[in-house]
């Protein structure tokens, strides 16, 4: 292994140009004649649109056009859809109501597109927004997902009687019952996952590029998977034919989800840039971002969980209303569903899980995955159980996990999931040792004396990762194959570039893809470029969401270096008249195993495409492609532990001391995989402390900045501990996990445990504001 | 309309905006630095940093017109002949950085503060001085141990200078 190969710290080779300001991001992109795009958007929650008149705004200074959805419609342009099919228990489909990239009869949420203002500059484009009158007929509206479901509420889409879009379930209901009945102890709870907009820093934007000469179309956009995008826009929405159109994801400043949709503003610039005539850019403010940008989370959910008189889970029980906002985005359906349910076993053993899950339209806007996806909510439902549990039955929540650990593999779950490796008692251990679990009687009358009151919380987490196998999501649904595809390149002097369907936004690929081949071939690391983001570039690609990109795409990667390796080998063994099955490859050298010869890497490579002296029947260049479709999900687990004081004089909460040991299986990169565990506690711990969407009554967004939306600060943080331990994954050929999610997945019930355990009552929601924890503190007094 | 001369990364330039133009945008649209970044409207995120006449701003809170006359330095000023800034490096070093977009401004941000505080900086200092600059990747912990390792080598590099 060399220095810069797997396992090593090795310093990111795209660091240099973000720190210099050299990145590319999709607003930094500017064409000849490019002009600016302003949207339109609906002021009201709810309304039909009796009309709409432009005549003033295309008059103003700088204007170049204003279009609305009776013109998209004209032209042909589809309807957003939902690629995941849901069923109802009653076998009925799920009711998808149509969503268009420009409202034409009626709007549903504060935000939803009406028009777009392409002109000479933004602020002009602004401008001429502010002119355009739209006539709205306003309705009444529901943003509460309970109330929505209700007798008499106000309907969003005909298709969808009460709002309900499905009413699906997951489990063995009678088997669950019948162990509730017989229970020794049954722990109930209600739980709400508060709702959270993801927020990338870098807020969305789209540059469409329309060229008559080619009839050809160029869509730059911030995109987790620019791949999907361009299947979306040309097979669904008719924007244009799929080898018409190319669309390039650049440097993407953070997704954490958001960024995997396709949105109304990249259709309906292209589609403006064809009837203009001119390029158009559209960049979101932040205000917009958070009125546009797909939420997470919202749920409401009630559990009753079930113990034996030996402290062992004998069933779960789950009840839960999720809200997905006024449409269904992109995989909106399967977060609640086969993201969330499927992980109810979290790491316990439960012969007998039950969960029903209704899904609920509402005038705010589309929910889809934020960081974690449904895993979040089933960790958080079940470490919130868990805790109420142990606190119920008197045992320590170690002890109570302990008893319940699944401990071997490989384990079928009640709920789809089949488990594949794991040892949730070394994570926990691990924790426990970290946080100095038994000195926390100390530090808590330590804290006392200065008239603190501290708490302590754990929380063992499991999440799927490695999205998936293309025939078992096929078989729940999906609308597509969830494999992963590569090339690998090997240039001319042996220079290699990798092409991956990956997308990086932060997750540094360009270092770790780079170190597997660098590790398999000895070669050094400068001498590997990792391409991605480019339709044009990238033969084919699912992108990243779902902490896939190491456990699919990387595998993908090493299926397309198997490739290589054989036919290199193939070419080495002729040039030094040796049989291919001793040649081996060590530090960028062939070698003939066990004697002195071999053939510098740059040199076979030369021999491939000068192709004088090739093996009879071998095709000269050295070029291999792979698609990689994963055989499992792949299980990270951990446990997390957080350490909290509370001032009981104003409720504020310090989170004193985090804690995470994860199993990530193997590591490419400890540094980058740290980085990204510290990001997504970070994202826990500002869903349980800080951050929450809040709608009106009437739909008005009350949290639509970051005056009024409570980001995580850097002093609103500690520095974190974190340690991995390794059981590897069996079923990929890196033995990796997948990082990306776990930290926002694990953190929340952590942190929300350690609050209650301070202040003595356990009926406390995310997120635990000063005054929510004031309140609960007094109550319990 | 307005022209506007001001001096960036040490070179005189000028450019014809409308009175209005902030001057993260005349940074970006007129003069095509686009390292510096807009990551909110309400002068929150702090990924609009530079420094202007010495001194740290957000360049979303100040008009074009404000900053004419004045030594403005983005982050494509921060590197001398191809050698990283230490802060820069320290970001590089000890992973201080993910997506990049708030980058930029975190730099602007961190060199300030180490002019103004030296090797004196610990970790609460900087985690306050941060208050105005968002990130959603790192979690803080990587950029407060790369601005407190660049503050460190900083203050020892001028301490042998002296």
């Amino acid at each position: 292994m060399g220095v810069d190969g797997i396992g090593a710290r090795v310093a990111r080779k795209e660091d240099r140009r973000f720190l210099t300001g050299k990145g590319r991001y999709t607003d930094d992109m500017s064409v000849p004649g490019m002009k600016y795009a302003v949207f339109v958007r609906s002021p009201h929650a709810h309304a039909t649109i009796a009309g709409i008149d432009a005549t003033a705004a295309r008059a103003m200074p700088g204007v170049i056009d204003v279009l609305d959805g009776r013109q998209l419609l004209a032209d042909g342009i589809g309807n957003l859809i939902c690629g995941w099919m849901i069923h109802s228990k009653d076998g009925s489909p799920m009711k998808m109501g149509a969503w268009r990239p420009l409202a034409d009869k009626t709007v549903r949420y504060v935000g939803d597109a009406v028009a777009i203002v392409v002109a000479d500059s933004v602020a002009e484009a602004r401008d001429a927004a502010e002119a355009v009158v739209v006539d709205y007929d306003p309705l009444p509206a529901v943003t509460d997902p309970v109330q929505a479901l209700a007798d008499g509420q106000p309907q969003l889409h005909p298709e969808a009687s009460n709002n309900l879009v499905f009413d699906w379930e997951l489990g063995d209901g009678a088997a669950v019952d019948r162990a509730l009945a017989a229970a020794a102890h049954v722990t109930e709870l209600k739980i709400f996952n508060n709702r959270l907009s993801p927020n990338p820093m870098e807020p969305r934007a789209t540059l469409g590029i329309y060229d008559a000469g080619d009839e050809h179309y160029t869509c730059y956009t911030t995109s987790q998977n620019p791949h999907l995008a361009r299947l979306v826009m040309s097979a669904f929405y008719n924007v244009a034919p799929e080898n018409k159109l190319r669309v390039i994801a650049p440097d993407v400043g953070g997704g954490f989800g958001s960024k995997i949709y396709i949105y109304p503003e990249e259709i309906v610039c292209l589609w403006a840039s064809k009837r203009t005539g001119v390029p158009v850019k559209w960049t979101s403010d932040r205000t917009e971002a958070f009125l546009t940008d797909a939420h997470g989370r919202d749920h409401v959910s009630t559990v009753k969980m079930a113990f034996d008189a030996g402290n062992r889970i004998t069933a779960l029980k789950v009840d839960t209303i999720a809200n997905l906002g006024a449409y269904m985005s992109l995989f909106s359906s399967c977060v609640p569903t086969y993201l969330y349910a499927t992980l109810l076993s979290g790491q316990y053993d439960i012969p007998a899980i039950h969960a029903n899950v209704r899904t609920v339209y509402t005038n705010t806007v589309p929910v889809d995955a934020y960081r974690g996806a449904g895993r979040p909510e089933a960790t958080y439902l079940l470490e919130r159980t868990m805790e109420t549990a142990a606190r119920e039955l008197g045992l320590s929540p170690a002890e109570l996990r302990r008893t319940n650990f699944i401990r071997s593999f490989p384990h079928q779950t009640p709920v789809i999931m089949n488990y594949d490796a794991g040892d949730y008692e070394a994570s926990l251990n691990a924790a426990m040792a970290a946080a100095d679990w038994n000195g926390f009687a100390a530090r808590k009358a330590e804290a006392e004396g200065r008239g603190m009151k501290r708490g302590i919380g754990m929380s063992c987490y499991i999440e799927a990762c490695g999205l998936a196998p293309s025939a078992a999501v096929g078989s729940l649904g999906a609308g597509v194959g969830l494999w992963e595809s590569a090339e690998v390149k090997v240039n001319m002097v042996g220079t290699i570039e990798v092409m991956t369907g990956s997308h990086s936004h932060g997750q540094g690929h360009e270092t770790t893809f780079a170190q597997l081949v660098a590790d398999r071939l000895g070669l050094p690391i400068d001498s590997i470029n990792i391409v991605h983001g480019d339709t044009d570039k990238v033969q084919m690609g699912m992108g990243t969401y779902g902490s896939r990109s190491g456990a699919v795409g990387m595998s993908a990667v090493a299926k397309a270096l198997d490739k290589v390796e054989a036919k290199a080998k193939k070419i080495a063994a002729h040039l030094m008249e040796a049989d291919e099955s001793d040649i081996v490859i060590e530090d960028g050298v062939l070698k003939v195993a066990g004697t002195d010869k071999s053939v510098p890497w740059f040199q076979m490579a030369l021999a491939a495409y000068t192709a004088h002296n090739l093996p009879p029947g071998l095709e000269p260049g050295l070029k291999e492609s792979a698609f990689y479709d994963p055989a499992n999900f792949t299980f990270p687990a951990g446990c997390y532990i957080c350490e909290v004081e509370v001032d009981p004089e104003t409720g504020r909460t310090k989170v004193v001391q985090f804690v995470a040991a994860d199993d990530f299986g193997n590591i490419i990169n400890p540094m980058i995989v740290e980085g990204q565990v510290h990001g997504g506690i970070a994202q826990g711990i500002g869903q349980a402390l800080l951050e929450g969407v809040r709608y009106d009554d009437s739909g008005q967004l009350l949290t639509a900045s970051y005056l009024d939306y409570a980001m995580p600060r850097a002093d609103d943080l500690p520095s974190f501990v974190v340690s991995t331990s390794n059981t590897p994954c069996p079923n990929n050929p890196l033995g990796v996990k997948g990082c990306g999610e776990a930290g926002a997945i694990g953190s929340p019930p952590a942190l929300i445990n350690a609050i209650t355990d301070a202040i003595g009552n356990n009926q406390l929601t995310m997120p635990a504001t000063a005054e929510k924890v004031w309140a609960a503190a007094q109550a319990a007094n | 309309m307005a022209k506007i001369t001001m001096t960036v990364n040490g070179r005189q330039v000028s450019g014809v905006c409308e009175d209005r133009t902030l001057l993260v945008h005349f940074i970006r649209e007129n003069l095509g630095l686009t390292g510096t970044h807009v990551g909110c409207d309400t002068s929150q995120c702090g990924a609009c940093v530079v420094h202007m006449d010495g001194q740290s701003v957000k360049s979303c809170s100040i008009l074009a017109a404000q900053a004419a006359g004045s030594s403005v330095i983005t982050i494509e000023g921060l590197a001398q002949n191809g050698e990283l800034h230490p802060v820069q490096a320290a970001f590089k070093a000890h992973h201080g950085l993910q997506c990049g977009f708030c980058t930029p401004g975190m730099v602007m941000t961190a060199v300030d503060m180490i002019q103004r505080h030296g090797s004196a900086l610990d970790e609460a200092t900087v985690r306050a001085e941060l208050e105005g600059n968002i990130c959603r990747c790192t979690g803080y912990h990587n950029i407060v141990k790369a601005i407190l390792a660049a503050a460190h080598e900083m203050g020892g590099a001028r301490q042998a200078a002296e």
